[in-house]
């Protein structure tokens, strides 16, 4: 069987169409894994997805079977989200060992649509990361040129996709972590509107912030798995208050399904592209290299060629150092009381002999916890201390508010931004997890988008040195699907 | 600047047991994050409203059902320490 190109969408097909056996195709999803110098995954799931594979191949023809939205399709994981009966780490010591007794929302909707867990991918420690490089098992490769990273914190997903070691794969995305390893590894990857997809059982990062998005190796993928992952959940406050309210539309694709539960992509491309308001603002591609600069503009230029307004923008009150500082401080100081539930009582990492009850959790946190993971609960303390309270936590919480207004006055006049995803393309191992402020800096182009809450997809647009460069397009509030189909736009128009 | 004496304070607070390695390299380090930080007082935010929450909606609550919860042994499953059905805590002093 031909893994490489293969979509999801060619999968329930083929095996509803008995061209082709899921069995096969998960057990050479494994060879793959087992052959691979990546480490995209931290815990495989094999005996399991095995036999699901086997029952999808035996009951196929049964009617709510071939209704099955992702019926064997391969997915694999990130490891910041809870799984039932497989270990869960966030990539961190801490947890290593640990099984939830529960799946998250997204995992019930996935089971429920037939696809097939492959295994649980690597990930910055608890998210916390543009490299994968700060997991404790180790870092992950860029598929496109091992000695570099794949970007972060969903690394493994998105190299995963990229090698074949799986069809689909869920992120989370706190600030870009799953657009920047999206754009490193030359894949598709979306985080939905703030609210959209229930983050009941993702372990939490920065709440405010994080939303579980799709990543895929095409845009129509990542349609279908948004649909499945969307689906309502009223364990998540936020995401129930905005799905009974009927007057909002948050139709997640243009995918339709027939009688026969067969796909239907339901977009008129010319229709589409002819009149779109694209905006670029120039504050996100003035400092951006070269090569990614001339990549972008290509994308975009494509639009226009194609009957789309292009307008070059300014969003003048979004000095994007502003954007970052805000970003940084609000999502350390939720790190830091989120994180406070990891101390080896109920569940994780226990020391062998207790001393009193403070001293046996520093000393549980102090060795369970790795430097990335450490400097930022230290700062979050810090910010949100006696004294400093104002100067850092509500003062970025009103930069934020002065980010999000910036935004709704650019889609008052455009219905969509375009910019690159990020400034650069993947890095060195190595290179810059000395300096984390370095670090921090690269994710410029893709936090404003968390803090704003507004929906972006990183679709790859081209190569510099044969290393993906990723466009960024940004919607408004619940409009996941305008941006689905510019993406769609785009790759037809890319061939 | 944030000396190391602070940072073994908030270490504390925070619960996390610092090596004195580890004491010295986030003295230099969150210095200088804290200073790229400061960047914020550039800007006058007085007459600004915070924001919690982007989509701006107040939490709801569901109808109080009872349901179905897990399992003591399954609660249990993942408890390093445990003993005659609760989760074994260290002494409190």
């Amino acid at each position: 069987m031909k893994l490489d190109n293969l979509t999801a969408i060619d999968v329930v097909e083929g095996i509803k169409s008995g061209n082709i056996s899921c069995e096969e195709l998960v057990c050479e999803i494994y060879e793959r894994i087992e052959r691979s110098k990546l480490n995209c995954f931290i815990t495989l799931n094999k005996a399991n997805a095995l036999e699901k594979a086997i029952e999808v191949d035996r009951r196929k023809n049964e009617e709510d079977y071939r209704r099955k939205k992702l019926l064997g399709v391969p997915i694999a994981i990130k490891d910041s989200i809870s799984t039932r009966g497989l270990q869960t780490t966030c990539a961190s010591k801490i947890l290593e060992g640990y099984i939830p007794p529960y799946d998250a929302a997204v995992i019930e909707a996935l089971k429920c649509e037939g696809a097939i867990i492959i295994g649980k991918t690597n990930m910055d420690e608890f998210c916390m990361g543009t490299t994968t490089e700060t997991s404790f098992y180790g870092p992950t490769r860029n598929p496109h040129d091992l000695s570099r990273v794949p970007g972060g914190s969903s690394g493994g997903s998105a190299a995963a996709i990229s090698a074949c070691e799986t069809v689909l794969a869920l992120g989370s995305d706190t600030g870009g972590s799953i657009r920047c390893p999206a754009s490193f590894c030359g894949v598709v990857g979306l985080k939905p509107t703030y609210g959209f997809v229930s983050r009941y059982g993702l372990i939490a990062y920065a709440n405010s912030l994080e939303q579980i998005g799709p990543m895929a190796s095409n845009v129509t993928d990542t349609a279908l798995l948004l649909e499945v992952i969307s689906a309502k959940d009223e364990r998540d406050s936020m995401e129930v208050k905005i799905k009974n309210n009927a007057a909002m539309n948050y139709c997640a694709s243009s995918l339709k399904w027939d009688e026969d539960a067969n796909i239907d992509i339901d977009i008129d491309i010319d229709k589409e592209v002819k009149g779109m308001k694209i905006g670029v603002p120039k504050e996100f591609i003035e400092g951006v290299s070269p090569a990614v600069k001339k990549s972008v503009w290509n994308a975009v230029h494509k639009f226009e060629d194609s009957g789309a307004i292009v307008e070059e923008i300014s969003m003048r009150g979004l000095n994007l150092k502003y954007a970052l500082a805000s970003y940084y401080i609000i999502a350390i100081s939720e790190a830091s009381s989120n994180l406070a539930r990891f101390d080896g009582l109920r569940y994780g990492l226990r020391l062998g002999k207790d001393e009193n009850w403070h001293t046996t959790f520093s000393k549980i946190r102090g060795e369970g916890f790795g430097e990335e993971v450490k400097r930022r609960i230290i700062l979050g303390t810090y910010a949100l201390s006696a004294g400093y309270y104002g100067k850092y936590y509500l003062k970025a919480l009103k930069v934020r508010t002065l980010i999000k207004n910036e935004f709704e006055d650019a889609f008052k006049k455009q219905d969509m931004l375009a910019m690159p995803t990020m400034p650069f393309v993947a890095f060195e191992l190595g290179e810059r997890i000395k300096d984390p402020l370095s670090l921090y800096l690269a994710d410029v182009n893709t936090v404003p988008i968390n803090l704003a809450g507004v929906p972006s997809i990183s679709i790859p647009c081209g190569f510099s040195n044969g290393l993906p460069i990723g466009l960024q397009l940004v919607g408004k509030h619940f409009e996941e699907n305008e941006i689905l189909k510019a993406g769609f736009v785009f790759e037809t128009l890319s061939g | 600047m944030i000396r190391k004496e602070e940072i073994e304070h908030i270490g504390w607070l925070a619960r996390i047991e610092l090596s004195d390695a580890e004491k010295e390299l986030f003295e230099k380090q969150l210095s200088s994050i804290l200073d790229y930080f400061a960047v914020l007082d550039e800007l006058d935010t007085e007459d600004v409203e915070p924001t919690y929450h982007v989509i701006g909606i107040k939490d709801v609550v569901r109808e109080d059902e009872p349901k179905e919860a897990l399992s003591q042994s399954e609660v249990l499953r993942n408890a390093p320490k445990k003993e005659k059905g609760y989760f074994k805590s260290p002494r409190m002093l």
